[in-house]
Parts: structure tokens; sequence; C-alpha cells
């Protein structure tokens, strides 16, 4: 049978706040959850510049928990949850959306824990990576938050994956 | 109006269903477009079996964007609906449809949107609705009007809303736009024109619907989403009806 033609992805604009952001969904646990971690991190692009009109997805597949935030002015983005727990085989993981203004199509990269070095080193995905890649894709513990920038462009372009 | 040549590529069908993401014509994209090629992944979809992606916030009026103030918005008139697909044809009912538009004189509710046209005390321009077991979405709203923007000179883009869709898993996460039928601003838009296929081009083009409409108070558009496949092979899959 033959598939129907999928639709295709247009930018998110720069005004996608008035439709996805009229409440803060970046609190996939709520404060004082036990565990709770606070990731952070900026989008830059591609001459290293902050991304002020973008939007980060984070979606946990093992604990089905899900959140969105904007970026402001200087990149920033942030998150509170606590870290999923591993499918078989894996590290515990973040998958990670990112949408911009300019950017014509949704990307999926994925954030790995600092803490976790036995599971990263035998994740599947992870592993097979080249060492840059492979660091950049795992968010540094910094002063109580777990930071994790993304990279559109450049020597130190973050991986994105095939959706 | 610039050279349409230097900001819009010939039609590619090569391209298929993909939007070009470093599409020349469209500024923004020279230092946000990634350069390197995607990695694949290894076949793994999940799908959630309950609400997971906000479709918990969902109230039953906001798919009308007509009535959330005390008057009523100017501008024309419209009823959106459609259906939400997966590639196979099969709906996918709960999916979570988001909606963003400019107002009748093509203007934004945003701090960032300074152009001279007048905001609309009564419209904001956002709504959001679920599908039903069909598939089936639905939106009142009024026709948004065409706007100014700087990506070259006497840049205009085409009268379009912003849709954002959930289906099952997260790998159906699309984010687009709907146009209007027969606008003459299409072949001056980099965004439009992003899509190189002219096939996959028309997929974001609504048709104008009478049967939709309801006499003496709306028109109506039909426009249909089609997402990827949510199912994989360790979800069982549901029998043909």
């Amino acid at each position: 049978m033959s598939l129907l033609p999928r639709t295709p992805s247009q930018t998110v604009g720069p005004y996608y706040a008035i439709g996805l952001c009229r409440r803060p969904e970046n609190e996939l646990v709520p404060p004082g959850e036990a565990g709770a971690i606070r990731v952070v991190g900026r989008l830059l692009d591609g001459d290293g510049q902050p991304i002020g009109d973008g939007m980060i997805e984070v979606w946990q597949a093992s604990d089905r928990r899900w959140g969105r935030s904007g970026t402001e002015a200087d990149g920033q983005f942030s998150f509170l949850t606590v870290k999923p727990p591993a499918s078989p085989g894996e590290a515990p993981r973040l998958d990670v959306y990112v949408f911009a203004r300019g950017l014509l199509k949704h990307q999926l990269t994925r954030m790995y824990f600092p803490d976790e070095p036995e599971a990263n080193a035998a994740d599947p995905v992870l592993s097979a990576l080249p060492a840059l890649d492979r660091a950049a894709l795992v968010a540094e513990q910094e002063d109580g938050v777990m930071r994790f920038d993304i990279r559109m462009q450049g020597d130190r372009q973050t991986v994105f994956f095939a959706v | 109006m610039s050279d349409a040549s230097t900001i819009v590529l010939p039609d590619d069908p090569s391209f298929g269903g993909e939007v070009q993401i470093d599409y020349p014509g469209y500024r923004s994209t020279r230092l946000r477009a990634p350069e390197r090629p995607l990695v694949t992944l290894p076949e793994d979809r999940h799908s959630p079996d309950g609400p997971v992606f906000g479709e918990d916030t969902v109230l039953p009026q906001d798919f009308d964007l007509t009535s959330q103030h005390e008057g009523e918005p100017l501008g024309e008139r419209i009823i959106v609906s459609g259906r939400v697909l997966d590639e196979d044809g099969k709906p996918i009912r709960g999916a979570l449809v988001e909606v963003w538009q400019a107002n009748s004189a093509g203007r934004y509710k945003h701090q960032v949107d300074q152009h001279p046209a007048p905001l609309d005390p009564n419209f904001s321009g956002a709504g959001r609705c679920l599908t039903d077991d069909d598939g089936n979405y639905r939106f009142i709203s009024i026709k948004p009007g065409a706007y100014p923007w700087g990506n070259h000179e006497n840049a205009w883009r085409p009268a379009h809303i912003h849709f954002s869709v959930f289906g099952r898993a997260f790998t159906q996460r699309l984010v687009t736009q709907m146009y209007f039928p027969g606008d003459p601003l299409f072949r001056y838009d980099p965004i439009f024109n992003s899509v190189r296929d002219p096939k996959a081009r028309a997929l974001l083009v609504s048709q104008f619907d009478l049967a939709t409409t309801i006499p003496d108070w709306s028109l109506a558009f039909r426009w249909d989403i089609v997402l990827g496949r949510s199912g994989s092979g360790t979800t069982p899959i549901e029998e043909e009806a």
C-alpha cells in the first residue's frame, strides 16, 4: 500500500511564544521533587552568538515526561527534571528537539548525564560517535546545575540525529 | 519587489517531502541550519498511551480564537478544520494541535513585531485543541493578513497560520505553516519555497471548502496533516477495521 505523503516542515518563526509558550512548561517535575535536577544551556548560532528566539523541547520516553522552554535573549533555556531510568543496555538521556526562526525543520539531539561514565561508555548510540561529538552530548556539572549548550554550526556543532 | 530569482530557487522534485534546511533565500538559515549530515539512530519509537505533551492543559473553548475577548476580532471569519493522519492513513486521535497567527492586518501580538499595522484588542491569535476519535481538529478564527519582514527588500510573507502538532510519539512531532489557496505572494516567499518539490509544497496549502462554511457567518478552509508512523516493532499493531 502506498503511503500518504507527510506534511512538510516549516520554521516555527519568531513569534512562536504566543502559541507555544503561553504558560511555563519547563518543569517536568514539581520544584522540590526528590532528585530534581536543573538543566540549563544556551542555544548558539554559527558565529557563537545566542539564539534568542529558539525553543527547546525535551522528552524522556522511559518515564514519560515532557517539557519545553523558549530561549531568552542570551540564548538560555532551562528545565527542571529528574534523571529518567535507562532502557536496557542504554545510558539515561533526554531527547532534545531544537526549534528556531531560521530553522526550517526542528532538529533532534540527545543530552546524556555526566555522572554516568560507565553507562555512557556502553550506550550504543553515544559510543559510536567520535570523541568530540560524544563529549558535546554529555552535560557538564556546574554549580548545582547541569549545563548543556547546543551549537547549530561550526567545528563544535552539536550532533543532530535523523528522525 | 526584489528579483524573485535570487530569493526563490527553481522547483526540485528530488527533495520529495523534505524542506531544504539551508535554503539560501531565507537569510536566517545561514547561521542556524546545521551543516553536518544527520546521524542515523536505531529504530526506537515510543508511543505513550496517555497524555504527555501538554494535552491536559487544553480547555474546550481554546479552539475558538474569536471568543477570547469582550468583542469580536476584525477580519474575515474562517473555520479551519481537517484531520491528523499517519502515513498509513490512520487517524491520530488525541493529537495536540496548537496554532498561532497574525491578526487580519498582518500584525502579531508579540513585542518583537513592530510592523506599523494595528493590533486588534479582540484578537490574541493563539488556539489549541485535541483531535477527536477520527483525527478531526477544528478552529474558528479570522483570516490572517500578509505582512512585511526583513529578509530582503520588500519581502512579504503570504498569509499563513502556524501549526504545531504532537502525534502519539515524539518522532511524529511537526511544526509547520498552513497557507491559503491562490496567494499571489507564494512565488516570492523563500520559506514556502524551501519545500522544493511542488507536490510537497501543495500539501501546505489549504482548500476553500464550501461544505464546512456556515451560511451567513463564516468561510471555511480544509487542511489535512500527515505525520510519520507512530508504531514500532515493540507496540502491537492495531487490527484493521
